[in-house]
């Protein structure tokens, strides 16, 4: 992969732990319906042959040197899209839970809105996607808590099949959620007062390798983020709320 | 009282030892034994001189001696542990932003062993 050339350049990230299953028919996917797109999977120092079947399915590959959680590994591939010179970065889940048929919506919804981050989400419109109870409950707690905190509503705030501009890439090269970062992340563009936009889209059940988030994790997880969206709010930049927000023209997108 | 207090300053010898032992075969860096230090040798005036405990009981307006000892002592401790954390907080964010460099190194560094073997 080289610098990016042209100013509408993209590159799908795949963070990947232990997905040797998964991964090839993910990065194959993505090369169907995003032809010419450089992928790059992020390994997180799997302990199976994920390196390998990425890279013969045709990705390149970040090897980090040991495993530093999710967060720590898409931070890994923002930071080499930002220093490559992309202007778009999407990330794709490497367990094959994200459709990339819905690259090139997200990929459109980033260019002509102009806003910093476009989630791909599983609730804007009834798409046949199925969470678990406890997940979906989840969800619909962060929705409300996140409600106030964004100024607008989220429908699908843990969706980490996400896109973002060269200014998010910027920010989350520098700062980054280290674990459990969908929700945080969002915080952290708010702090900013960077917009977000959501695209409905399909999600598959994970087909081989296990979640991150367990059933025992969920109560970890609920208060790990919620201390860390607590931190966030209180990293408050006067100076952000007194900048006038940029609007490109022609976008009708407020956050 | 008297034995509590001598076992008090048994304790705070026997950890004062073993800090500069440790300190002298490298296995605790200099600047983070200092508070260890600072700690046990006031826990070992402390325990040493009952005037000035008992002035520190009377100052924080406690009814008994050994009791601001413990006190003192699980203040000091939970100083110490916040320092820690601070100290392991600020060497994982270091710890993750290296290995994400080094990662990032080692890829630019295939990329360009690759365009070189493409070019020979």
């Amino acid at each position: 992969m080289t610098r990016a050339a042209n100013p509408d350049s993209l590159l799908v990230i795949v963070p990947a732990f232990n997905e040797q299953g998964a991964i090839a028919g993910v990065v194959q996917s993505v090369h169907q319906h995003v032809p010419g797109v450089p992928v790059l999977v992020i390994d997180d120092c799997s302990a199976d042959d994920t390196i390998l079947a990425a890279r013969q399915a045709g990705a390149e590959v970040l090897a980090l040197p040991y495993h530093l959680g999710l967060g720590g590994c898409v931070q890994a591939g923002y930071k080499l899209a930002y220093e490559l010179g992309f202007e778009y970065v999407i990330r794709v889940d490497g367990d094959g839970q994200h459709d990339p048929c819905d690259i090139p919506r997200i990929f459109e919804k980033l260019r002509s809105s102009g806003c910093e981050m476009v989630i791909g989400s599983r609730f804007v419109a009834e798409n046949g996607s199925r969470t678990g109870a406890v997940r979906s409950l989840g969800i619909r707690f962060f929705r409300l808590l996140l409600r106030p905190i964004l100024g607008k509503p989220v429908h699908d705030p843990t969706s980490g099949f996400v896109g973002v501009n060269r200014k998010a890439l910027g920010v989350f090269s520098r700062t980054f959620p280290l674990e459990y970062p969908e929700i945080e992340a969002l915080v952290v563009l708010q702090r900013r007062r960077f917009r977000f936009e959501e695209v409905p889209c399909a999600m598959h059940p994970r087909t081989t390798g296990r979640s991150s988030i367990t059933a025992l994790k969920s109560l970890y997880y609920i208060f790990h983020v919620l201390m860390g969206v607590f931190v966030n709010v209180l990293k408050f930049d006067r100076r952000a709320l007194r900048a006038p927000r940029h609007r490109p023209p022609g976008s009708g997108a407020g956050g | 009282m008297d034995h509590l207090l001598n076992v008090t300053t048994g304790l705070s010898i026997v950890l004062l030892i073993i800090v500069l032992v440790s300190v002298r075969r490298a296995h605790i860096r200099v600047e983070y034994s200092v508070s260890w230090l600072i700690a046990t040798s006031a826990m070992l005036v402390l325990s040493r001189a009952r005037p000035v405990l008992d002035a520190v009981r009377r100052l924080i307006g406690l009814p008994d001696t050994p009791l601001t000892l413990f006190l003192l002592a699980g203040g000091v401790l939970l100083i110490m542990f916040f320092r820690f954390s601070v100290i392991i907080s600020h060497l994982r964010d270091d710890n993750i932003a290296l290995a994400q460099r080094v990662a990032i190194l080692e890829y630019h560094l295939r990329s360009f062993k690759n365009h070189e073997k493409q070019e020979a």
